[in-house]
């Protein structure tokens, strides 16, 4: 009798367990949120000093550039191809652009200057999905190769100094904030307006990818991308366009970048490609393609500002850092690739 | 030549060195081709070969393999040697031993971080990318937290110094090593079953499974094997700057794919040559120089690396066989 009492139990347990996992399976975006949760609950119970609403104000801030990166990421992802040469394309866009408009029209307002970024961003990311096209390569060797490619360019024929007299309008845009308030130690923290410009791109990208026929066919061509041609989705298509939006985004941040730090510095932003990718990886995209959410994307890209600014507030110093990223992302692949197989 | 020896990419890129040597012979004159600066790239190039043998061997494996986790393990494994030798020899009293003792270490570090991406592409059938992504960062980070992100100095250890600089009969010790593995490699990748069942594999992965290969087991030893070449080029690192640091080398990842690419590697899986491999790094380790010694920027370089690696691509891409016979027909199983 108290065996089988005993058996019942267990096994309801394992089924609410198995449950538990299929439901997490289904909804990948709660892995973030329960990350998310964790991360703050500890690092409040050992400091209670992380909740204030200036260090939401900081981690928003940085989310920003990151974010612009993680939404083009994903949307590669979600059709099927990695892209590594958005942080490339970011500085070359932003330090060409940004030293065009100094040298020749500086009175130029900050909408023609955002138009010419994601112009150029375009330009650069159409060049990697005729490339992808072309070559038939995969797309991060394609992308590792550009990647490189356009950070030399910018590196030999336009500069390497960084400079720090940006146009007016563009450090003015900077500077133009949503709310200020006072922390805790009579320091001014400030939610700067251009943290709305993720907030716009995020739905945008939301709308591409859930509603309409472009959307339909990046996850179709992501998932199978030999079916999908038989339906009559143009592959070739889809791929130039995932790309030039990813570039698109870039070459956005990048204006947004020299914005918010005030100079510009083509050396800046290279290296920032693994973070990134972590966070849309994060988010539940799964790297094989056809799959992925803007929101959960948007979560992955808060999870990994918050570890990046607030492990030093438990006293884990910054050198450990990409350790625990590198940690999260395998914790991650192992959870999604664990839970599909069931 | 026996055909089964010779095919186009071999002499492709035969062609590819003698066309930088000739061109480096006007642009620079006599003085590259001069004994010093051939042991000089020799040494650099043994660790660019190892580190592309190991993307070699984890593209020729197919399911979009490819090991981006080389340098960081390389790095990681020159850290953690130099951390534990000294608990084991040290360097002033028994440099020999402390030599001895920081190559073990560095092999077993490497086999122990090969191992783990190999259990997580082999047996937990993460996807190549993310699982050498995540170990990249994992093994960067350590090697960072360890390190407190500053180079460590070795100091001058002779026997360490020897191994990298000192050329026994003209030829680096280390770049001697680097042939010896390379040979090594070349023979069990074309007799062993190993071998056979690798490009099998990579050629296609659910024919392999039907037929009985072992794919868990293969992706497991396959990238150890790639985590434990990398670790030998950690130790040619270590020896030759007489430092270990965590960001040694960070365009080494591209490098060795585009070596990779370059030696006609299929990054789908199925075809590699160990030995043009080898010719591809020397190639790549001669143009290097030569704009080392034109004087050129290390930015110049990288995009020259990016623009050839697409070219490469490209390359690979255009049949050229019917008009010059550079490229065979590729049939899966050559190595």
């Amino acid at each position: 009798m108290t065996d089988t009492t005993f058996g019942t139990a267990s096994r309801d347990r394992e089924n609410r367990f198995t449950q538990a996992i299929e439901w997490l399976a289904r909804n990948p975006i709660a892995f973030p949120v329960l990350l998310i949760c964790l991360v703050c609950l500890v690092v409040g119970a050992i400091n209670p000093s992380f909740w204030q609403v200036a260090n939401l104000f900081d981690i928003l801030r940085a989310s920003v550039v990151r974010g612009l990166f993680a939404l083009g990421v994903l949307t590669v992802l979600a059709a099927g191809g990695l892209e590594v040469s958005f942080a490339s394309i970011a500085a070359l866009v932003m330090y060409s652009v940004t030293k065009f408009v100094v040298n020749y029209a500086p009175d130029l307002g900050i909408l023609p200057i955002l138009v010419m970024g994601a112009a150029g961003g375009t330009l650069c990311g159409m060049l990697n999905g005729m490339l992808v096209n072309w070559l038939k390569a995969p797309a991060l060797i394609v992308t590792i190769g550009t990647q490189y490619a356009f950070r030399g360019i910018v590196l030999t024929f336009i500069g390497t100094s960084l400079f720090m007299n940006i146009p007016v309008s563009m450090d003015a845009f900077g500077q133009v904030n949503l709310m200020t308030i006072t922390n805790s130690s009579e320091f001014e923290v400030k939610l700067p307006a251009y943290v709305l410009i993720l907030v716009v791109a995020a739905c945008v990208t939301w709308v591409i990818l859930n509603r309409t026929l472009i959307g339909r066919a990046i996850y179709a061509v992501g998932g199978k991308p030999e079916i999908a041609e038989r339906l009559g989705f143009r592959v070739p298509r889809v791929q130039l366009f995932v790309f030039s939006f990813a570039g698109m985004l870039a070459g956005i941040a990048g204006i947004l970048h020299v914005s918010a730090n005030r100079l510009a510095n083509p050396f800046d932003l290279a290296g920032s490609e693994l973070a990134v990718i972590a966070a849309v990886v994060l988010g539940g995209a799964r790297i094989t393609g056809g799959a992925g959410t803007v929101g959960g994307t948007m979560l992955g890209v808060l999870l990994i500002t918050l570890v990046n600014n607030v492990l030093v507030l438990v006293g884990i110093p910054s050198t450990w850092q990409t350790a625990i990223l590198g940690g999260f992302i395998l914790f991650a692949g192992l959870f999604f690739t664990l839970t599909e197989k069931k | 030549m026996s055909s089964k020896f010779y095919d186009g990419q071999l002499g492709f890129l035969a062609l590819v060195n003698a066309v930088v040597i000739v061109a480096s012979l006007f642009l620079v004159g006599p003085k590259f081709v001069g004994l010093y600066s051939m042991q000089s790239m020799a040494t650099q190039v043994s660790e660019l070969g190892l580190l592309a043998l190991g993307v070699m061997l984890a593209m020729a494996a197919g399911r979009g393999g490819i090991d981006l986790s080389g340098i960081a393990l390389a790095n990681l494994s020159g850290v953690i040697a130099f951390n534990l030798a000294p608990q084991f020899a040290t360097a002033t009293d028994a440099p020999m031993l402390y030599c001895w003792v920081f190559a073990a270490i560095s092999i077993v570090v490497g086999i122990l971080g090969g191992a783990i991406n190999g259990t997580l592409v082999g047996y937990a059938g993460l996807t190549p990318i993310i699982a050498t992504l995540g170990t990249q960062m994992l093994f960067t980070g350590v090697a960072v937290g360890l390190t407190g992100g500053s180079a460590l100095r070795l100091g001058y250890i002779p026997p360490l110094d020897d191994f990298a600089n000192l050329p026994v009969m003209g030829v680096p010790i280390s770049f001697a090593l680097f042939l010896g593995i390379a040979f090594a490699l070349a023979i069990v990748l074309r007799y062993t079953k190993y071998g056979m069942r690798l490009f099998l594999l990579g050629s296609n992965d659910v024919a392999a499974r039907y037929a009985g290969i072992p794919v868990r087991r293969m992706y497991f030893i396959t990238y150890t094997i790639a985590g434990m070449l990398a670790s030998v080029a950690g130790i040619i690192i270590a020896a030759r700057t007489s430092s270990v640091k965590w960001d040694y080398g960070t365009s080494y990842v591209m490098v060795a794919i585009l070596i990779a690419v370059m030696a006609g590697v299929r990054p789908e899986g199925g075809y590699g040559r160990v030995i043009c491999v080898v010719i591809s790094a020397c190639a790549l380790q001669l143009m290097s120089s030569l704009f080392n010694f034109m004087h050129l920027s290390n930015f110049f370089r990288d995009c020259a690396w990016g623009l050839l690696l697409l070219l490469f691509l490209a390359a690979s891409k255009v049949d050229l066989s019917m008009y010059l016979r550079f490229r065979t027909p590729v049939r899966p199983g050559r190595a």
